[in-house]
């Protein structure tokens, strides 16, 4: 964790001098890149947009690296990872997820401090569209995206009636800036199998089969620097022992810097692993370039 | 060459500004080359009338010259044009009733060299001088609105 927080610190500062003239690097205005959602994608903090990683146009690269915590009534979410972008066209971004029972691993019979584990390995297309300087069309910024997801406690996730400890998401999203009216629209449809996000493994005893799920994000441009708004995202509910809900959060997205956002959000994941109504406070710390 | 000289001399008196600018090759005015719409009179008053609309477009073009951004984008147009074509374009698009006299937006940039990345970088100079004038941040996107999808003729590159 120390690792990740100092490489986040030394790519705000890098950063300039990291943009040599033969990859051109930004060009994005500030928060049009995005913040890095909970799965490592860019996009909101739930839900993914069709937005590409990096302040890069079609001239150049870029990158994103976050650092993310949860915290609901009894449980605990870390992730971290990095994300970069080509052209504005591809995304490609590597995420780690660590679900810690704390108090409740005892009751769950896990152990306190149980810690469920995940890797996300993400790739993203951006089909058509601009979300920014589109202002004259009504098509949104259009983009396809797959996230491989391996869950790292296998034989829990057997236990519970998980079917399998390794899957892969296919999502549409569509995202697009209202600048006359300043507000950000963005809905995805994601193809999954995926219990509490993967972390509980693929598919249940309720069913195998992929289910088609829908996340999305309003926002409200309130500064050049500051993006106010809402998500939901609703996911399948297939493990016999522990029904699962739709999420939602309501967050503050600051870009204190041109490399640095922080985002803010109050999160309701609904019920997880029998444990009512996790509630809580989620923040995240992006650098970008 | 003598009734050629004495026209020139009264078109010179006619438009006084253009004895100062640099010339350019002829083209058909036409409200339609500002690329744009004009928003309603609402939003010329946002931008502080005539006054507010000439500090932002001096504030802007200074910017512009001087950002090591997009200074080389503008060191090769001739100043003086620049700001009056931009004050008559900000009025017009901006529902201040002006006419633009200026070219289309592709023939005004071309050969500039312009990238995707270099339209940021003028549209945040151009955001700093619409705060410098404390214009409200929902008209300026209003005209932003209006500016960004010139993107798509305006970057050649």
């Amino acid at each position: 964790m120390r690792t990740l927080l100092l490489t986040l610190l030394a790519c705000c500062f890098a950063a300039p001098a990291a943009a040599a003239p033969a990859y051109a690097s930004g060009g994005k205005l500030r928060l049009t890149r995005g913040v890095t959602t909970v799965e490592g994608t860019s996009g909101g903090g739930l839900a993914t947009w069709a937005l590409i990683a990096g302040d890069e146009t079609r001239d150049g690269l870029g990158a994103t690296a976050n650092a993310t915590v949860v915290r609901t009534g009894d449980f605990q979410l870390h992730t971290y990872g990095a994300a970069v972008g080509a052209w504005n066209r591809v995304e490609l971004s590597y995420q780690r997820q660590a679900f810690d029972t704390l108090d409740a691993g005892a009751a769950l019979g896990l152990g306190e401090g149980f810690t469920f584990g995940q890797d996300i390995y993400g790739a993203k297309l951006r089909l058509a569209g601009d979300a920014v300087y589109d202002q004259d069309r009504w098509l949104p910024q259009l983009a396809v995206g797959v996230q491989h997801k391996r869950a790292d406690k296998g034989a829990i996730i057997r236990a519970v009636g998980g079917v399998r400890d390794s899957d892969t998401d296919v999502y549409v999203s569509a995202t697009k800036l209202y600048l006359a009216q300043s507000l950000l629209l963005s809905g995805a449809v994601r193809f999954t199998r995926a219990n509490q996000f993967g972390l509980l493994g693929y598919g249940g005893d309720k069913g195998d089969d992929h289910t088609t799920q829908f996340e999305g994000s309003v926002g409200w441009l309130a500064t050049r620097h500051l993006l106010v708004g809402a998500e939901v995202r609703t996911k399948p509910d297939r493990l016999g022992f522990a029904r699962e809900q739709a999420a939602w959060d309501a967050y503050a997205a600051w870009s204190i810097t041109r490399r640095l956002t922080l985002t803010a959000a109050y999160v309701d994941l609904g019920d997880i692993a029998t444990f009512r109504d996790q509630r809580g406070l989620y923040l995240s710390l992006q650098a970008g370039f | 060459m003598r009734p050629a000289l004495f026209a020139l001399g009264l078109v010179l008196l006619a438009f006084p500004a253009l004895a100062a600018e640099d010339p350019v090759a002829p083209y058909a005015i036409s409200n339609a080359n500002a690329g744009a719409t004009p928003l309603d009179a609402g939003a010329f008053a946002a931008f502080g009338g005539r006054e507010g609309v000439a500090r932002i477009v001096d504030r802007f073009v200074t910017r512009n010259r001087t950002d090591p951004r997009t200074a080389d984008i503008f060191k090769g147009s001739d100043p003086e044009r620049l700001v009056r074509v931009l004050n008559e374009h900000f009025c017009y698009v901006l529902g201040g009733g002006c006419s633009y006299t200026g070219r289309d937006m592709k023939a005004a940039h071309t050969d500039m060299g312009v990238q995707q990345r270099d339209m940021g970088a003028v549209v945040e100079n151009l955001q700093d001088a619409m705060d410098a004038e404390g214009v409200p941040f929902t008209a300026q996107n209003r005209f932003l609105a209006k500016l960004a999808p010139m993107r798509r003729v305006i970057v050649q590159r």
